[in-house]
C-alpha cells in the first residue's frame, strides 16, 4: 500500500490508521492537525481512520509566523 | 473619524493592547513567553506547515501562553481556494475562529492579491470566521472586504519584513478616514517610532513580528513598541494642536525687563 503523506509516497506492509502513523514518528495527536483526501479528521477519528492505497494525507502543525 | 474605542474591541474579543505580535524568526521560541508579559499584548500569531517528520523541532504552541488570542494566518496560499483550505485546518485545532488571509504569490516584495483576498474573506464569514484580511492599503479593496465581512483590515506598512517602516502613509490615511472597521497596520513597521506614527494617524492597532524578533533584544523592543503604540493612541485620543508656517511665542510677549527702562 502506498499512501502519499505530506507530498512524499510512503509504503505500508500492513493496513494502519492515522493514530498508529503518527505514533510510529513520535507525534502528539494533539498537536497537529491532519486532512485525509482533504477532509479533515477529527482527533477522535484518529484511531478509527485507516489509510489506504493511493490516499492522500496532510499532517500539519503551527509553526512561528507573523 | 471614528469614535474613541477604548479598550479595543475587535473579532468578538475586547483587548486591553493594541500591538499584536508574531512567532516568527525568533533566534529561541523560548523568548516567547517574556516578549508576550513585556508586550502586554494579547494576540498573537501563527503559521500553518506540514510536519517534518525528519526534522522534528520544538513546538511553537509550548510557548504561547494559554491567556494569547491566536491568530492563525493563511501564508502559503497562493489564491482564495488555498487560503479557506489552510483557515478551515487552523481552525480544527481548536484554536478559536480568528484567521488572518495572506494571499500571495509575489515573492519579491511578497505583496498581497486583493481580489483573492476578498474571495477568501467572503467564503470564510459565511463560514463563522472572524477575518483579518492582509492587503495593500487600497480604498477600493478594503470596501470589497467590508462587504465580504470582515471584521477589520491590516494594511500593510511596507513589504514584509523590510523593516521600512510607514511608507504607505498616505493611502493608510485614506482607510483610516472612509472604512468602518477597525485599521490595524501590518508589515513593515521597523522601530517603535513608526508604530507611533500609526497611532497618532488613528490606527486601531499594529502587528509586529520581525523588527521585535529580529531586534538584539526581542524582550525590550517588545516593550518599546508597546510603550509607543500606547503614546501614539494617546496622541490620537487627544488631538493633535494646530501647526503653523510662522512662531507663536509660547512665553508672554509683554512685561520684559527692558520695558519702561531708560
Amino acid at each position: 500500500m502506498i499512501v502519499a503523506i505530506n507530498g512524499e509516497k510512503v509504503s505500508f506492509m500492513d493496513p494502519i490508521t492515522i493514530a498508529s502513523f503518527l505514533d510510529s514518528k513520535s507525534i502528539q495527536p494533539d498537536s497537529v492537525v491532519v486532512e485525509h483526501n482533504k477532509i479533515i479528521v477529527p482527533s477522535e477519528d484518529y484511531q478509527t481512520t485507516w489509510l489506504n492505497h493511493q490516499d492522500n494525507l496532510e499532517i500539519l502543525r503551527f509553526v512561528g509566523g507573523g | 473619524m471614528k469614535p474613541n474605542n477604548d479598550p479595543f474591541e475587535v473579532g468578538g474579543k475586547t483587548l486591553s493592547s493594541r500591538l499584536f505580535i508574531g512567532t516568527g524568526k525568533y533566534s529561541s521560541d523560548r523568548m516567547i513567553p517574556e516578549v508576550c508579559k513585556s508586550t502586554g499584548s494579547n494576540v498573537i500569531t501563527v503559521a500553518l506547515r506540514r510536519v517534518d517528520f525528519n526534522a522534528i523541532t520544538d513546538n511553537v504552541m509550548q510557548h504561547i501562553p494559554s491567556h494569547m488570542q491566536l491568530m492563525p494566518n493563511t501564508s502559503g496560499a497562493r489564491d482564495a481556494h488555498e487560503a479557506v483550505r489552510i483557515a478551515r485546518l487552523a481552525r480544527a485545532t481548536g484554536c478559536g475562529n480568528w484567521i488572518k488571509i495572506e494571499v500571495i504569490t509575489d515573492n519579491k516584495y511578497l505583496l498581497p492579491d486583493g481580489y483573492q483576498t476578498a474571495k477568501a474573506t467572503e467564503i470564510l464569514t459565511n463560514d463563522g470566521f472572524a477575518v483579518f484580511p492582509y492587503i495593500n492599503p487600497d480604498l477600493y479593496v478594503a470596501r470589497d472586504l467590508v462587504n465580504a465581512g470582515a471584521v477589520a483590515i491590516m494594511p500593510l506598512g511596507a513589504p514584509i519584513g523590510t523593516n521600512r517602516g510607514l511608507r504607505t502613509e498616505e493611502m493608510i490615511h485614506i482607510l483610516i478616514e472612509d472604512i468602518d472597521l477597525p485599521i490595524i497596520v501590518d508589515a513593515g513597521l521597523g522601530k517603535p517610532s513608526h508604530a507611533c506614527q500609526a497611532m497618532e494617524a488613528g490606527a486601531d492597532a499594529c502587528l509586529v513580528n520581525t523588527a521585535i524578533a529580529t531586534s538584539e533584544n526581542p524582550v525590550l523592543m517588545g516593550k518599546a513598541f508597546a510603550d509607543a503604540i500606547q503614546a501614539g493612541r494617546n496622541s490620537f485620543l487627544a488631538g493633535k494642536a494646530p501647526t503653523s508656517q510662522w512662531a507663536a511665542a509660547s512665553s508672554p510677549l509683554t512685561g520684559f525687563l527692558r520695558e519702561g527702562s531708560s
